[in-house]
């Protein structure tokens, strides 16, 4: 019985486009031109899904949990980008380049296939969901993503909280145990929670774009960040992907250089839903 | 030193007593080093334990290098394992019948290093405790593993690997244990009459004997070529830069072939020495032994030098950054240091006198697999310190759990086959009385040749005389 139901799933998820009837496909627009790199995302992402801190010791050691993280890359003086400057004290002229990064929810998620227990997989939503229970940590989906934003819990980070703290945790979500994998789920309790609201105001297969916002969207002060349904025609999210010729399953993308939308790593054919917009700077400067 | 085979004068109640003499009372450098290997796997124990009490946190690995030394000392150990069916399986099919002296060791090693391999995906699990969720077993709740997951076929491979492996030593064995029965006394002797399945040497017996043998080494080869290339897969399935490479699993079998064959050498040095066997494991078999590990040595540089030149010329910056990451950056000395000791240093075989001597092949063959430990360190963790996101790019040495967990693997492996080697016979006896016997008759014929062309040239001379 089990059998035929594997054969099952898996001769239909062979299929193409399976999910394209689905009636959302979450999405997430960041401008580079917007964000200032204040690093208030990061702050609500740390505050709304329970991810642990971890303190400077583990930090140094890279344990760090941030789901979002702002990637910081400094110029050369002659233009080139150089990334392994760190050095403080050779600040270049036109400053740092901010990339908010967090979990892109490939379409093609090179972590899916390689977890020997399915903890990880494709949501009909588009998202790119991790099943904690299921998980039994042998980190390949870590080792095997580009971004590098999976994030696992190398302790017990949740015992190390101070007492009254523990009251500040997020309901609505579990508090992970060691020996895990997470990573940014696009907010899905707030996603859950507007999908049980459409439905209760009598349009199940439709979130009203705006009526729910993720954690980091939220919180950013310039508007960098939109989230919406790349399904809906009629989404912001849509529109600035539109906007910006970035088509989803397309190999070849519109590159022309008044377009300002990509997505990172793109050459790896993943297929991530999240577009950023390039920051567009007086290069004579 | 005599280079000719001098094993046809042995006589065979010697070949037996010799042999089981090595099951006898252990001498004092035995103990000493069951329990050095012993405390060594204490530690390790202890080190496991705290991390698990701990997290996966205190052997110091780290985003982005979620792999590290477990991963490598698994490819290691799995690599070792491949040596015995070399030995028994491949050059018993090709009829090379200068294995059979060895062949015995060398099936316990591979049994004992698919057994040392097998811990390193347990511990190296961020919840061992739900390990068996990556066995297809029926579920209530019908849910089963990712059928998709390289991991998932490691699990398998190995589980097959370590189950034939361990039944082609013990098939191979029989005939031995019946011979250990008839001489043996106290628990040993129901222990052996009870393995010997009441072997009485009868030719229907052997006849059954032979045709599993050659079926079991039939069905091992193409397993063992599989095993490693399923742990090739777990890198070459993936899609970072330097792992996901399409020679991988010829390369990982090379490589394992390669790394099996140096440890082969090691173990016949020290058995022979130890166990005084030096009218079976003679220098014409170290010899052989010493040939066939630059013919494989020479494959894997080939394979390796091919790995380079097509990941330079494909001119995929990712991969380009990671190989020159590998020679010039923070693990170059990983590399350097495995290149001169598994590219550079199996040149030393060309020569006859190294291939000779037993000292020379002894430190020639740890050094061989120290290149061959470092080769895998160097395949796991270099790419993860230069991947696709140059923000993560971290360089993270292995912590000392790690550490003490890979030596007390070393001290797991020695342990098992130090007890191995006492109480099951470490050289086949029936094998090595076939292979005197064939020798003697070679000899003999060889004498009644030299003794018709003695006639011949007589009968020429007297020719010449009329």
């Amino acid at each position: 019985m089990a059998l035929k139901r594997m054969l099952e799933n898996w001769s239909r998820l062979r299929q193409r486009d399976y999910y394209k009837d689905a009636p959302y496909l979450w999405g997430l627009t960041i401008d580079l031109n917007k964000c200032i790199g204040c690093g208030a995302c990061v702050a609500a992402c740390y505050a709304e899904n329970n991810v642990p801190v971890v303190g400077k010791e583990h930090c140094g050691r890279g344990h760090s949990m941030h789901w979002m993280r702002i990637e910081r890359y400094w110029d050369e003086p002659d233009g080139k980008a150089d990334i392994g400057q760190q050095d403080a004290s050779d600040f270049p002229e036109r400053g740092a380049h901010y990339i908010p990064m967090m979990c892109q929810q490939c379409n093609h998620a090179p972590c899916e296939p390689v977890c020997p227990v399915a903890a990880t997989y494709h949501s009909p939503d588009g998202l790119n969901t991790q099943v904690y229970n299921r998980c039994i940590g042998s980190r390949y989906c870590g080792n095997n993503c580009p971004y590098k934003v999976r994030y696992f819990n190398f302790f017990n980070f949740w015992k190390d909280l101070p007492h009254p703290l523990e009251m500040q945790l997020n309901p609505d979500l579990t508090v992970r145990d060691k020996g895990i994998m997470e990573k940014c789920t696009f907010c899905v309790q707030r996603i859950r929670d507007a999908k049980d609201q459409a439905n209760d105001e009598g349009h199940p297969e439709h979130v009203e774009d705006g009526s729910m916002q993720t954690a980091c969207q939220q919180s950013c002060p310039t508007d960098a960040i939109v989230f919406g349904n790349l399904r809906d025609p009629k989404s912001q999210v849509s529109r600035l992907w539109e906007q910006h010729h970035v088509v989803l399953n397309r190999h070849e993308q519109d590159k022309s250089d008044d377009i300002r939308g990509y997505r990172v790593l793109e050459e790896l054919n993943v297929e991530p839903c999240v577009m950023y917009l390039d920051r567009v700077r007086d290069v004579e400067v | 030193m005599e280079h000719q085979d001098t094993m046809k004068d042995v006589a065979w109640a010697k070949i037996n007593a010799d042999v089981l003499r090595s099951l006898e009372k252990p001498r004092r450098i035995f103990w000493i080093v069951l329990a050095v290997c012993a405390l060594l796997v204490l530690s390790g124990v202890v080190a496991e334990i705290y991390q698990y009490r701990e997290g996966m946190g205190v052997a110091l690995m780290n985003r982005p290098h979620y792999w590290q030394l477990y991963i490598s000392n698994f490819v290691f150990w799995i690599g070792m394992s491949h040596s015995g069916t070399l030995l028994s399986a491949i050059l018993l099919l090709t009829k090379a019948d200068w294995r059979k002296p060895i062949y015995r060791f060398a099936e316990a090693m591979t049994l004992f290093s698919i057994l040392t391999a097998a811990i390193y995906p347990i511990i190296h699990l961020g919840r061992v405790w739900n390990l068996y969720w990556i066995l297809p077993y029926p579920d209530a709740r019908t849910i089963w593993p990712n059928f998709r997951s390289p991991l998932l076929w490691d699990a398998a491979a190995i589980t097959a690997y370590a189950t034939s492996s361990a039944l082609f030593l013990y098939i191979g064995m029989i005939p031995d244990l019946a011979i250990c029965r008839d001489n043996a006394k106290g628990w040993r002797k129901k222990l052996y009459t009870a393995l010997s399945m009441g072997w009485m040497g009868r030719a229907r017996e052997w006849m059954a004997f032979r045709k599993t043998y050659i079926l079991m080494a039939c069905f091992l080869v193409p397993l063992a070529v599989s095993v490693h290339s399923i742990v090739a897969s777990d890198f070459a399935m993936s899609i970072m830069p330097d792992w996901h490479i399409t020679s991988f699993p010829l390369y990982f079998v090379a490589g394992a072939l390669y790394s099996g064959c140096a440890a082969i050498i090691t173990l016949f040095v020290m058995l022979r020495h130890i166990f005084k066997f030096e009218a079976y494991m003679t220098t014409e078999i170290l010899d052989k032994t010493a040939k066939l590990t630059f013919a494989i040595a020479m494959a894997w540089n080939y394979l390796n030098l091919s790995e380079y030149a097509s990941i330079w010329y494909s001119n995929d910056m990712y991969e380009k950054e990671v190989l020159l990451a590998k020679f010039f950056g923070p693990y170059a000395v990983i590399v350097w240091t495995m290149l001169l000791c598994a590219t550079v240093a199996p040149f030393a075989m060309v020569f006859k006198k190294v291939r000779h001597s037993m000292w020379s092949m002894f430190i020639l063959s740890l050094v061989l697999q120290l290149g061959m430990w470092l080769e895998r360190f160097q395949i796991v963790s270099p790419p993860l310190a230069s991947n696709h996101e140059p923000w993560t790019w971290a360089v993270v040495w292995p912590g000392a759990v790690q550490l003490i967990i890979t030596l007390a693997s070393f001290g797991w492996f020695t342990m098992l086959f130090l007890i191995f080697c006492k109480i099951f016979p470490s050289v086949s006896m029936y094998e090595v009385k076939e292979m005197v016997f064939h020798r003697r008759k070679a000899s003999s014929r060889a004498r009644l040749e030299d003794l018709s062309a003695i006639k011949e040239e007589v009968a020429r001379a007297e020719e010449g005389l009329q």
